[in-house]
């Protein structure tokens, strides 16, 4: 289970047949191929280019003419993280906010001209960013960037339609997270973990905070970072770049420069000595978590790169190793924690878990941990489970990995690019997250050409150096019985920590 | 290992360059299709852009087809015949282990499931000659050549009775079924998988279930990707090469799964449940996918809780009055008719009213259709919006897939956008007033104490 870092304006439903490896998902880089944070405007080969507009609005086009469709995605490099005690869960609201109106806008008329244009467009808040996006046909590009530019500068609502829209809010944080018992433990732990990084605080929000906020915490919020220099317009499909040069001018262009936001750094402290929680919550079957504090792929890390270097930082190939041995442990089906923790041995007669995983923090803003997780199966422990969790890991750090195992998981991210064009909002997604990273656009190229020189000897190392019992946090949910006659829990209490 | 990675890398930058729909609003969808020796019908959507291809197998063997008492069947059924192949001659039996490794080396997905009415496989691979004849032989062995293995199951049972448990638990889930169980009464689509159905499942049952439903007469193969005619031809013959060989023409017809009774009289039924949300489920029956209003159907459930946030029910219900985060509406038809169903979850106080504003909306719908300027909204967006529905391999092959297993014409992703433009209000109103009987639905209110 991935702690939930996305929240969002509307529930997306969608059933899906072929799923994709939990490794594949893990490994979205961004899709492009050009060099970003400079004013030069640059292309190359693989066709994305990026330029940036006198206001310091960056704009990324990506042109793909398999179908007459297109993805238009604002980002803002701002999301949870860059939220203050007491207002948590800002940055979302004000997501929910920018679908009620601007000057030329009623509440609802966005969606309903972007419907009247055959096109679907929701947001999401993480972290580390807020987007918002549309799906059209292509010929209706221009449409879209007025109406995003619009709300982008010109955002406004009576606070009538703030009251009614914070109750959609909590009902949506009640859904996500009250009746989820792995969703609360997931914020709990989350809290336990982070100590003076932002990241500590739930991307939704501590209901108190919801109920607390006021319509001035979100229109100063956006006025505080909605600025042309803290955004990006990515733009992907049947499109030319010289007609979205053209508009993004026209439209995003015209908007005033503003006051970029200044950032405090707000490091997370090194953790020293080990953190557990156990966490009450209705449920069936118990869950363990284990986090470990690890280093992330920098920006530096890429930029220092020429395409065919062989040499990174330490920290950033320590990052590599690390997603590799993650890949390792539960990049496919048969990977060594299911065959250890789920299947037991040949014969069963370890088998400790009903599922177990593992996942690496690749890439953030902010700190990342390496996590492993397990459900005990019928007469197990989440001791038990920990231990074998960190059994396969001591293992690897032991004894290596093969070069099978090396070469396989490779493969799969080799793979994952091919598979990856397919959709053209998949692309679009990608680019606008290398740019919220500060990445260069061509950062899976140069991440391909590091991936393809970690060592069985660098896995084994990484799996020997990060696993220690100072920089974890273990989290155990303590699975309690249903109480129909219970009350539910009254929106303030119990929830902050 | 170099040369693939190579052909991958070469492969990503020639991405693009073709152009397969550029046309796309003016010109057919090229679907090509054509029947096998073998029974099994093919459908294929070249597109040579990137080099992959997508492959979904659809047999009918459905969980309609489950016996009641084994309920889960013909899920079960597709996960552990993914688990194990046999030996056959000179090939090795293959083990879970094996395929997972042999699936990753091969950078492609494979996956095994089954819905109401089929049972699916999915291929996802790259086209490079060699990955491509290699995962199209393996998806033919998992296919064909199942080794059901007991001790898998025995284990993966207590997995499944695991999450089952944890499943009672979830307020979604339990409104959901006991929402199915009243909506279909003694169909198969209302069967509930539960520890003591699963208890009386056994590898025999899932070998039986599987030589009845999963057979090359009556196997539907769609196909996207890099792939020419004759290509795809000899892979959809490889992929059902394992299975045994049959004369369709002698075959006993399957059993005919009965249809879904209709509802004679509303029923409404309250779970009391601790969860911080109420789930609220307000449905009946529906149509089937060959039912001759499925346009005015589809557009107006569009208009009525279908079209997210400018739907009646999102409006009236959530940016109305901010009783909701989610309310839609949605049908699933079927080879049987699949419920209607709306649902929505709100704080245990407010379920009462966001209950009677969501009856109002749906009753009045029915009662009057919509408005003109509502069909026209939804028709900006269902046929402006047309192209979004095929913009990837991935989508293309749902929607091709859809066609294969429906028998729909093969222009009809052609005659699409004119068939919603054809529809008019009262025709939406009138097949509205057909399938629905707001006086006959069945509520679940799942809630804790308010």
């Amino acid at each position: 289970m991935k702690h939930q870092t996305i929240v969002g304006l509307a529930p997306t439903l969608t059933a899906n047949l072929t799923r994709p490896s939990r490794f594949l998902a893990a490994l979205a880089l961004g899709g492009g191929l050009l060099f970003g944070h400079s004013a030069a405007f640059a292309q190359d080969a693989g066709g994305v280019q990026q330029f940036k507009l006198a206001n310091g609005l960056t704009v990324i086009v990506k042109p793909d003419h398999r179908a007459p469709t297109a993805a238009h995605m604002l980002w803002v490099r701002v999301g949870s993280m860059d939220e203050v005690d007491g207002t948590s869960g800002v940055a979302h609201v004000l997501e929910h906010m920018m679908f009620k109106g601007t000057k030329l806008l009623k509440p609802g008329d966005f969606s309903k001209q972007v419907a009247a244009l055959g096109g679907r467009d929701n947001a999401f808040t993480g972290r580390d960013a807020t987007g918002y996006h549309q799906q059209i046909p292509a010929n209706k590009l221009e449409d879209v960037m007025r109406l995003e530019a619009d709300r982008f500068a010109n955002n406004q609502w009576v606070d009538d339609e703030f009251k009614r829209e914070i109750e959609v809010v909590k009902e949506e944080r009640r859904m996500r997270t009250e009746d989820s018992a792995r969703a609360l433990l997931a914020e709990a732990a989350n809290a336990v973990t982070f100590t003076t990084s932002p990241y500590r605080r739930p991307v939704v929000g501590w209901m108190a905070d919801i109920e607390a906020l006021t319509p001035d915490d979100v229109r100063n919020f956006h006025h505080r970072w909605y600025v042309p220099g803290n955004a990006a317009v990515v733009i992907t499909g049947d499109v030319e770049f010289d007609q979205v040069k053209r508009l993004a001018e026209k439209y995003y262009g015209v908007i005033a420069p503003g006051v970029m936001p200044v950032r405090k750094p707000r490091p997370e402290v090194e953790q020293v000595g080990e953190r557990s929680l156990n966490f009450k919550a209705p449920a069936s079957q118990a869950y363990v978590s284990l986090a470990f504090k690890v280093p992330k792929l920098e920006a530096e890390d890429l930029t220092s790169l020429t395409l065919n270097a062989t040499t990174m930082t330490a920290s950033g190939r320590d990052a590599l190793a690390l997603t590799v041995l993650s890949a390792v442990l539960d990049g496919y089906s048969g990977a060594r924690l299911q065959r250890a923790l789920e299947q037991g041995g040949a014969d069963g007669s370890q088998r400790v878990a009903d599922n177990a995983g593992a996942y690496s923090g690749l890439t953030g803003r902010g700190p990342q941990l390496f996590v492993l997780y397990g459900v005990p199966s019928e007469g197990k422990t989440t001791a038990q489970v920990a231990s074998a969790l960190r059994a396969q890991v001591a293992l690897i750090a032991k004894d290596g990995v093969s070069d099978a195992e090396l070469n396989r998981v490779k493969t799969q991210w080799v793979a994952s690019q091919t598979y990856k064009l397919d959709s053209v909002f998949a692309q679009a997604n990608e680019l606008g997250a290398n740019w919220i990273n500060g990445f260069p656009l061509d950062a899976d190229a140069r991440t391909i050409t590091q991936l393809r020189s970690i060592t069985s000897a660098e896995v084994q190392a990484v799996a020997a150096k990060y696993f220690i019992d100072d920089h974890l946090t273990t989290a155990t949910l303590l699975p309690q019985p249903l109480d129909p006659n219970r009350k539910p829990r009254v929106a303030t209490a119990g929830m902050r920590h | 290992m170099n040369t693939n990675l190579k052909t991958m890398a070469r492969s990503i930058l020639l991405a693009g360059s073709a152009s397969l729909f550029c046309h796309l609003s003016l010109a057919a969808i090229p679907i090509q299709h054509w029947t096998q020796a073998n029974g099994a019908k093919v459908y294929l959507v070249e597109s040579p852009a990137i080099a992959m291809l997508d492959v979904q197998i659809d047999f009918d063997a459905g969980s309609r087809r489950d016996p009641q008492a084994k309920a889960g069947l013909a899920g079960v059924s597709a996960s552990i015949a993914s688990k194990g192949v046999a030996a056959t001659g000179k090939e090795p039996a293959l083990d879970e282990n094996a395929l997972g490794e042999a699936w990753a080396d091969l950078g492609a997905q494979f996956d095994s499931g089954a819905g109401n009415d089929r049972m699916s496989f999915s291929l996802r691979t790259l086209t490079e000659a060699d990955l491509l004849s290699k995962a199209v032989d393996l998806a033919a062995r998992q296919i064909g050549q199942s080794a059901f293995p007991d001790y898998v199951w025995q284990r993966d049972r207590q997995k499944i009775v695991a999450s089952l448990k944890e499943s009672y638990t979830k307020p979604a889930t339990v409104a959901r079924r006991a929402f199915s169980q009243a909506v279909y009464g003694s169909h198969p689509y209302g069967y509930e998988m539960t520890e003591a159905t699963l208890s009386n499942i056994t590898v025999a049952d899932m070998r039986a279930f599987y030589a009845a439903g999963v057979q090359s007469c009556g196997a539907r193969i769609s196909l996207v990707g890099a792939v020419t005619k004759v290509q795809a031809d000899a892979i959809a013959t490889q992929l059902l090469s394992r299975l045994p060989t049959q004369d369709c023409a002698s075959l006993t017809p399957r059993p005919k799964v009965p249809e879904i009774a209709a509802l004679t009289q509303a029923e409404e039924k309250i779970i009391p449940f601790a969860s911080a949300q109420a789930q609220v489920l307000l449905g009946q029956p529906g149509y089937k996918r060959n039912d001759s209003d499925f346009f005015p159907m589809l557009v107006g459930n569009y208009i009525l809780g279908g079209g997210g946030f400018v739907s009646r029910l999102t409006t009236e219900v959530r940016e109305k009055r901010g009783l909701v985060y989610g309310v839609g509406s949605y049908f699933m038809p079927g080879l049987h008719a699949g419920a209607f169903t709306v649902s929505l979850q709100t704080r245990p106080d407010q379920a009462s009213e966001a209950l009677a504003i969501t009856r109002k909306v749906v009753a009045d719908f029915v009662a009057q259709g919509p408005t003109p300027v509502e069909l026209k909204a939804a028709k900006d967006n269902l046929i402006g919006g047309f192209a979004l529905l095929l913009d990837s391999n991935q989508k293309l092959l749902g929607n091709v897939a859809n066609i294969a297993w429906n028998d729909l014409p093969l222009t009809y992703l052609d005659n699409w956008t004119e068939q919603v433009a054809k529809v008019s209000t009262l025709d939406i109103k009138t097949a509205f007033a057909k399938k629905l009987q707001p006086e006959k639905m069945v509520t679940i209110i799942l809630s804790g104490t308010p």
